[in-house]
């Protein structure tokens, strides 16, 4: 606790001793409180707004998703913190009367750029559902299909290794390696919920969104994604939108808290859990009156 | 305490169960501090009676501990506390313990007060009047370290209600830097 402190306080980043002092303004600021920016960001979203027509979802939000990290964002239902997943891949674009305003930005790259092509985006930063949606096909071919449309293996042989990969990166081989060519939806619903994870990382992802990825699952599913996560985390870099405060505190390096369409506070999930800087996150985690 | 509001979470029943530690935490608190004042007042005046009180009430003290771990327990189990709730759990865990120990401290108090009361006589003057007391003086001395090991458990529970109510770890270091810590955390 006292190291969190001095580091932040000893800081040479100005952006982190900027939010020193908004930490101390806390009362009075709408401003993000703790340390929502990092070194070398592999996402980086800055006064990020996001409406439904005319109706404004998520209001100025600033924050950074670091290399390899997970990162959970975490408040109660409708303030923000889907749609504000969802914008990190451009997966509102579906939706006719959504807005995004302000920066978002993939290793430099503005995501909202005219010239911003989605599908390899989305395939750059994949996505995994709240309910298990594998396709109506087989299991092999719900893994092949991101390759296949993306151009990723040109022989049938490469092919088999990226299915062979995937399905053992998310922790499924075993289970499934005997009856790849049987529907993917005659699976449970944690293998469902894996085979969609494989046919994430298929297309080999930089960034992997999950929105609620276990709320449909059962506590042995969900530990098992759980533990994939932390896995995963390894070469992925991952944002997870979770109603569960102890799967954030379980699974994440850095958890968000969204309040009313507002970023409130970033930091640390160890110290958003011990002692968070803003007294609405208090609130929301120790499950008091908001 | 007052301002951790233990009394507004959404569940009733979670107020309950912190309001019950936090009362227990009080009562062995208040417990304990009349045991010492009486193995205090019982070494001034060589009163054997009151220090036998002294010994009677430590059971008390040790029960009191341990349905108070029991609460904590039953709580972290049951409501995996966080942040403010977590911090009044653990701590009230920690303060116990050193509780527990200043009551061993008045149980030892109280046993130099009951070895001086067999020897029928104020200490000092015994001392005064006959080199050969000297061993009786020796109790008296034992009871100072008793009450200076037991100043040392309330710098520990001094430490946990900081780390309780500010979230602060100002455990090892300078009295000048825990000031400056606390002052810079408001």
């Amino acid at each position: 606790m006292i190291e969190a402190v001095v580091n932040t306080n000893l800081s040479a980043d100005p952006l982190m001793s900027q939010t020193v002092n908004m930490a101390e303004n806390q009362q009075s600021s709408s401003e993000t409180v703790g340390a929502p920016f990092v070194e070398l960001p592999k996402m980086a979203m800055r006064g990020v707004n996001v409406f439904y027509g005319e109706k404004q979802a998520i209001f100025d939000v600033s924050m950074d998703i670091g290399s390899n990290e997970v990162v959970a964002m975490i408040g109660p239902s409708g303030c923000g913190k889907s749609t504000f997943l969802r914008s990190l891949n451009r997966m509102n674009d579906t939706i006719d009367i959504c807005r995004v305003e302000g920066s978002l930005q993939l290793e430099g790259q503005d995501i909202y750029h005219a010239k911003m092509d989605v599908v390899p985006l989305r395939a750059r930063v994949g996505m995994v559902f709240q309910k298990p949606n594998p396709f109506p096909k087989s299991i092999y071919d719900n893994v092949a299909y991101g390759p296949r449309i993306h151009g990723l293996a040109s022989r049938r042989g490469d092919l088999d290794e990226i299915v062979e990969t995937s399905l053992k990166k998310a922790g499924l081989w075993n289970e499934v390696k005997d009856r790849l060519h049987q529907p993917g939806t005659g699976l449970s619903g944690g293998q469902q919920q894996r085979l969609c994870i494989a046919r994430t990382i298929a297309v080999s992802p930089e960034v992997i969104l999950m929105d609620e990825p276990c709320s449909a699952l059962d506590p042995i599913a969900t530990a098992r994604i759980e533990e994939l996560i932390a896995e995963l985390s390894e070469n992925f870099t991952i944002a997870i939108v979770t109603h569960s405060m102890q799967q954030a505190a379980r699974v994440s390096k850095r958890t968000a808290y969204f309040h009313l369409g507002k970023l409130i506070e970033v930091n640390n999930t160890e110290k958003v859990f011990t002692n968070p800087d803003h007294e609405l996150t208090e609130a929301y985690i120790t499950g008091r009156f908001g | 305490m007052d301002n951790l509001h233990l009394d507004q979470h959404i569940s009733q029943q979670f107020n309950t169960d912190l309001e019950e530690l936090k009362t227990q935490l009080l009562e062995m608190g208040g417990v304990v501090e009349q045991q010492l004042s009486d193995a205090i007042a019982a070494i001034e005046t060589a009163d054997g009676d009151l220090a036998e009180k002294v010994l009677v009430i430590e059971n008390e003290v040790d029960k009191r501990e341990v349905a108070l771990d029991e609460q904590a327990i039953a709580i972290l189990a049951r409501r995996q506390p966080a942040a403010s709730d977590l911090r009044m759990v653990l701590m009230a865990t920690k303060i116990t313990r050193d509780l527990e120990r200043i009551g061993d401290e008045a149980q030892k108090i109280a046993k130099m007060a009951i070895a001086l009361n067999e020897e029928g006589e104020s200490p000092v003057t015994y001392m005064m009047e006959d080199p050969r007391s000297i061993s009786r003086v020796m109790n008296v001395m034992w009871a100072l370290r008793s009450l200076e090991r037991i100043g040392d458990h309330a710098r520990n529970i001094s430490e946990h209600i900081i780390f309780l109510v500010k979230g602060l770890d100002v455990r090892h270091i300078s009295l000048k830097e825990m000031k400056r810590q606390v002052q810079e955390n408001p």
